[in-house]
């Protein structure tokens, strides 16, 4: 579904990825997992077609990136960035509905705003919430909206960007049920980066490792906690002594 | 070593030119892919009337009240000269033509560069900031189109409408001052305002304002979409907006009124 084959980046002279090879197959989960400042952000971009890889190929459901018509090529894609990314001049509704309204899923305009209000629904918002503007709620809420936007137009691929970041416990666990629900509820292959062990055993089916560019070790979410890889070990137990270099 | 001492000096003399050039065609790639928005759909209709609420309409106190007080203080300064040789007469005349050919258009235009530019820059770069401008990528919406092309174009209609009563006001304030201070009979100053004026005068002052109004938006825009990371990085981009648009408002006057006036 999602293959990336040696894929690089650099940012002027620093190199972000250096050859990252993975490949997810449709209906899965997989949650890249790696430090901060290690290209999981980056990776997700190069997909989208929101940053230009400088070598490397990305196929989505056998089309190349970058090839045919753009619009139809995300039309397939939802994603919750880290911040919500919520447009802070429009209502929650419009937040939501935003695919609905304009470009080639346009639907009318109830029929819009009526979408909108089941995918808040489903993210547990009542339609009380559908006319509040993004700056009225909580951090949680414009989780919730940002994840209900992410699914408006039932998408084949969605993309979770430090899904759990800036949440408390309790509302982390929340959102990464919903997002397990949503995935399998929908089919939908699915990328999650974070740092959040909670979330890689909540959310995944597979994991990947990312360090210094590259892809360090793949795997089930059952084969993490047993594998040998240093890098991984250091990281799901969070050492401060491993190969996985800290600034202290 | 000697090569070093020669090169060394013109290195530090080309980064900069070379900078400068590069930042040049980038504006000029930014302005012509927003000039191709604008005759390829779809167009963002919503977003145009949004727009045309916030630069025209809500500009208009700021506008009507730089007018204004442009208008007396011509008065009273033309006044004050013309009377070192007899000529307090020409009061109204001047006072109507510096108004619309200069003096409405430029500095309704700072003005709203100073209120419009910074506005549009500071919003777009904290969009940018707040992942909202990939969000629009990822939403299918290309925001050139969807940020930039209505507010320029809303901008760039507005602006003559500005100017055109920014220039009635500042008139009535040169009016206001010269019947009231300095004796003039009201029916005689607005004869002679109306008299002297010719339709070229207004003209050209409005197609100054499209032209600031293009400028003030595009700046904006620009700068907001290349705004750095985090609030100085926003707030770089807002006073490069509003610096560069004040700039080039003041050039592209030089340059109208020389195409326009020149004999």
């Amino acid at each position: 579904m999602i293959k990336l084959d040696n894929v690089h980046k650099a940012f002027g002279g620093k190199k972000v990825l250096r050859g990252v090879t993975l490949e997810v197959p449709q209906g899965e989960s997989m949650v890249i997992i790696g430090g901060s400042g290690t290209g999981k952000s980056v990776t997700l971009k190069c997909i989208l077609g929101l940053v230009e890889p400088d070598a490397g190929t990305i196929v989505v459901a056998g089309q190349r990136m970058g090839r045919g018509d753009r619009e139809a090529f995300l039309s397939r894609f939802g994603m919750l960035f880290q911040g919500a990314a919520l447009f802070d001049s429009l209502p929650v509704w419009q937040n939501v509905a935003f695919r609905l309204l304009r470009g080639h899923q346009k639907r009318p305009h109830s029929e819009a705003r009526a979408i909108a209000i089941e995918k808040l629904r489903r993210v547990g918002l009542g339609p009380e919430t559908a006319d509040l503007f993004p700056a009225e709620l909580s951090g949680g809420m414009q989780k919730r909206v940002g994840l209900a936007r992410a699914i408006a137009a039932d998408p084949s691929i969605i993309f979770f960007d430090e899904p759990t970041t800036g949440l408390d416990p309790i509302m982390a666990g929340v959102i990464n049920d919903l997002i397990r629900e949503i995935v399998v509820e929908m089919g939908a292959t699915a990328i999650t980066i974070t740092h959040d062990m909670s979330s890689v055993r909540a959310i995944a089916d597979d994991v990947a490792m990312l360090h210094d560019g590259v892809i360090k070790w793949t795997g089930t979410v059952g084969e993490m906690d047993g594998c040998d890889d240093p890098y991984v070990q250091q990281f799901i137990h969070g050492r401060a002594e491993g190969p996985i270099e800290t600034l202290r | 070593m000697n090569a070093a001492i020669l090169t060394r000096p013109l290195a530090a003399l080309g980064r900069p030119v070379l900078a400068g050039l590069g930042a040049l065609g980038r504006v000029v790639l930014y302005t012509l892919a927003v000039v191709s928005h604008l005759v390829r759909p779809p167009f963002y209709f919503r977003e145009f009337a949004r727009a045309l609420l916030s630069i025209g309409w809500l500009s208009l106190p700021v506008v009507g009240l730089t007018a204004v007080f442009t208008g007396g203080a011509l008065a009273l300064q033309i006044y004050a000269g013309g009377s070192r040789f007899s000529a307090e007469s020409v009061v109204p005349a001047i006072v109507a033509i510096g108004m619309v050919r200069e003096l409405g258009p430029v500095l309704g235009a700072l003005m709203v560069a100073a209120r419009v530019a910074s506005s549009i820059a500071a919003e777009i770069g904290t969009m940018k900031v707040t992942e909202q401008i990939d969000a629009l990528v990822t939403l299918s919406t290309d925001p050139l189109k969807y940020l930039a092309t209505p507010r320029v174009l809303a901008a760039t209609l507005s602006l003559p409408v500005l100017v055109a009563v920014g220039d009635a006001i500042g008139i009535m304030g040169g009016w206001l001052v010269g019947t009231s201070r300095l004796g003039f009979n009201s029916s005689v100053y607005l004869t002679n305002t109306a008299d002297f004026l010719e339709p070229w005068d207004v003209t050209s002052g409005l197609l100054k304002g499209a032209v600031f109004g293009f400028i003030i938006a595009l700046m904006g825009c620009y700068h907001g979409m290349n705004s750095g990371r985090g609030a100085q990085g926003v707030g770089k981009a807002t006073k490069q907006a509003v610096v560069m648009a004040s700039v080039l408002i003041l050039a592209s006057n030089y340059l109208l009124t020389e195409i326009f006036f020149s004999a």
